[in-house]
């Protein structure tokens, strides 16, 4: 709009000018409101605890170097175990659900048998029941196999495969054409070979939407985090925060500080790969 | 496949592991039967425990007695638990507000904007932040005093006029509210410009050149087009609404007032351990959830009968490149 206004200089017309200054009058706006909790954490993070008392939450601090809370924050709440842990679950489960849900994708696509519809249903219906309510059993299951509390357990536990990358690698898995399975077969490739050699190194940019989609999802789920891991020692970045719960619940400077430090990760990541976040949103809601 | 091979000769394992069909099952059932126990281990199986717990009077651990329906009496009866469901009305609203703001920021931002890049990333990166997160930064938000009142106690208002955000009962849902409107709203923005993006460029040159304004614009090419997309949305908002749960849960634990449904229940299996009434609870919203996944399916099919079902178009597609080939084929073989 800005363009036009610009090149078409005389016969500016009334509308176009509205709908300029609107457009970004709209747009600062609402991203004010999207940044505005952030920045004042961010503030509140540097501020020393006599600052924090005495002034107004919008008064910036004193010095944006004071990053004792940030110290402070990261050592009561054993952050830097959090966040291996958080890299071990995510790690772990990233590499198990690619492999399970790529060769799960490779079958359902590839090969008709009895019951290909029947899974792809179980794996829909499933989509729809929500995790928190699920949780109430799955708690007693859990607890039968003994892996409440270990890490193990609730890698185990988000293993599950989501429909969304099932479906994003079933999308993806149509445009692969079947011939080349067929001149695999030809060549005398086993099906293994196939999937192996041909079809995952095809699916790459799939597995990474899928990876980033379920990145983000691990690395933040919370409620089924804070059920399954109680301990200390296992906690992970999101729940990590949850120390500040109780005796320091009105430290804001100290909590803010937590906070900032366990997003900065997902704020990193986000810089560095938006354009397959966005586009692993998009695929992802298209079916889901 | 097993018996048609038996027919013809004595059956024969190492055969017919080794012939084409044989590892066809067999690299189907090697494939499939990891992510199918996960599923069942952790979904089906939890959810056949799920209705048979909710017919006893039972906690984690102890002993159980079969109680018939009381449970669900009680979900029905009880004030907190069936009357927490009509907090979902707000988050319904939540939701649909939730909507209007994406869908416009999302048509702005598919035309030319300067900085549009920085706005949708500023826009969409409270997705990125775990609930807990959220939590603190919204307490904190809304604490008596700090940031909100701040704000607006510039534009003009005064603090003594202005409520406890989330202790006063008559606009803490609200709070609760806006917070997961600021939590989604980027998402589902990325999501309309996803869809935005895929309609046909050349209709906007068309409509330019007819003169259309940008408000004809989106009555007349983009909402059509992304009307599949804006249903679905709205359709998941309900369901969603239903099961709302994160923002009340970690910001105010479901006090006064805020508890919406998975709330209460999530109180009643894991504090009071009544598992028995928590399961029938959760039996009765999947009920509803499911109930309003089938009116969905039936909705597309009579509104969006000519629109793709993903099934069909599925098929249909494939169908169509095979036949595509099949005619290219047969061109080059006519070419010869």
């Amino acid at each position: 709009m800005a363009t036009m206004t610009s090149k078409s200089g005389k016969n500016i017309s009334v509308g176009a000018v509205v709908w300029g200054v609107l457009k970004y009058f709209v747009l600062i706006f609402f991203s004010l409101c999207a940044v505005v909790p952030l920045i004042t954490c961010v503030i509140t993070s540097f501020k020393t605890q006599e600052e924090y008392q005495t002034t107004s939450v919008m008064q910036l601090p004193h010095s944006f170097l004071n990053f004792s809370n940030y110290v402070k924050a990261f050592t009561t709440a054993n952050m830097g175990r959090a966040f291996i842990n958080s890299v071990i679950v995510m790690v772990c489960v990233l590499i198990v659900s690619v492999i399970i849900g790529t060769q799960l994708a490779y079958v359902l696509d590839r090969f008709k048998f009895p019951g290909n519809g029947v899974i792809r249903s179980l794996f829909l219906i499933a989509s729809l029941l929500p995790a928190v309510a699920m949780q109430v059993t799955v708690f007693n299951i859990m607890s039968f196999f003994h892996l409440v509390n270990h890490l193990y357990g609730y890698i185990i536990m988000s293993c599950g495969t989501d429909v969304i990358s099932i479906y994003i690698f079933i999308q993806f898995m149509e445009n692969i054409s079947v011939s080349l399975d067929e001149s695999a077969i030809v060549d005398g490739a086993s099906y293994w070979t196939i999937y192996w050699k041909i079809i995952l190194p095809l699916l790459k940019p799939a597995i990474v939407t899928a990876c980033i989609l379920k990145g983000v999802g691990i690395y933040n789920e919370y409620y089924a985090a804070q059920l399954y891991l109680q301990d200390k020692q296992i906690r992970t970045m999101a729940i990590s925060l949850y120390t500040f719960v109780g005796p320091m619940g009105s430290q804001y400077n100290l909590i803010c500080a937590g906070v900032i430090i366990s997003l900065l990760p997902a704020l990193i990541v986000f810089i560095l790969c938006q354009k397959q976040i966005y586009s692993g949103i998009t695929a992802g809601a298209v079916k889901g | 496949m097993a018996a048609a091979v038996k027919e013809k000769e004595p059956f024969n394992l190492a055969k017919w592991a080794k012939s084409r069909k044989g590892q066809q099952a067999l690299i189907c059932a090697a494939f499939i039967i990891i992510p199918l126990l996960l599923l069942f281990v952790f979904t089906y199986l939890p959810f056949g425990k799920m209705v048979q717990f909710s017919f006893f009077k039972m906690k984690y651990t102890g002993r159980r007695t079969y109680v018939g329906l009381q449970n669900y009496v009680d979900v029905f009866n009880r004030k907190d638990c069936f009357g927490a469901l009509k907090l979902c009305l707000y988050y319904i609203v939540g939701a649909l507000i939730q909507l209007v703001i994406a869908l416009f920021l999302a048509t702005i931002l598919s035309f030319k904007v300067k900085g549009g890049n920085l706005f949708k990333g500023l826009l969409f990166f409270p997705y990125l932040i775990s609930g807990i997160a959220i939590g603190f930064i919204f307490k904190f938000f809304y604490t008596r005093g700090f940031v909100f009142d701040t704000i607006l106690q510039w534009c003009g208002f005064k603090l003594e006029n202005l409520p406890y955000w989330l202790k006063d009962t008559s606009v803490n849902n609200w709070s609760l509210v806006a917070t997961s409107v600021w939590r989604y709203m980027g998402q589902m923005m990325v999501l309309f410009i996803g869809a935005i993006m895929s309609v046909d460029a050349e209709l906007y040159e068309a409509a330019n050149l007819d003169g259309a304004n940008k408000f004809q614009q989106f009555i007349h090419i983009i909402l059509p087009s992304i009307k599949t997309i804006v249903t679905l949305n709205i359709i998941l908002a309900i369901t969603g609404s239903l099961s709302a749960f994160e923002q009340p849960f970690v910001i105010t634990g479901g006090a006064n007032g805020t508890g919406t449904y998975f709330v209460i229940m999530n109180k009643v299996a894991h504090t009071s351990q009544k598992v028995g009434l928590a399961s029938a609870m959760a039996v009765v919203l999947l009920a509803i959830i499911l109930i309003c996944a089938g009116l969905q399916q039936l909705f597309f099919k009579f509104v969006f009968r000519e629109a793709d079902s993903d099934e069909e178009s599925y098929k249909a597609k494939k169908a169509r490149l095979k036949a595509e080939k099949r005619a290219r084929k047969a061109m080059a073989k006519g070419g010869k």
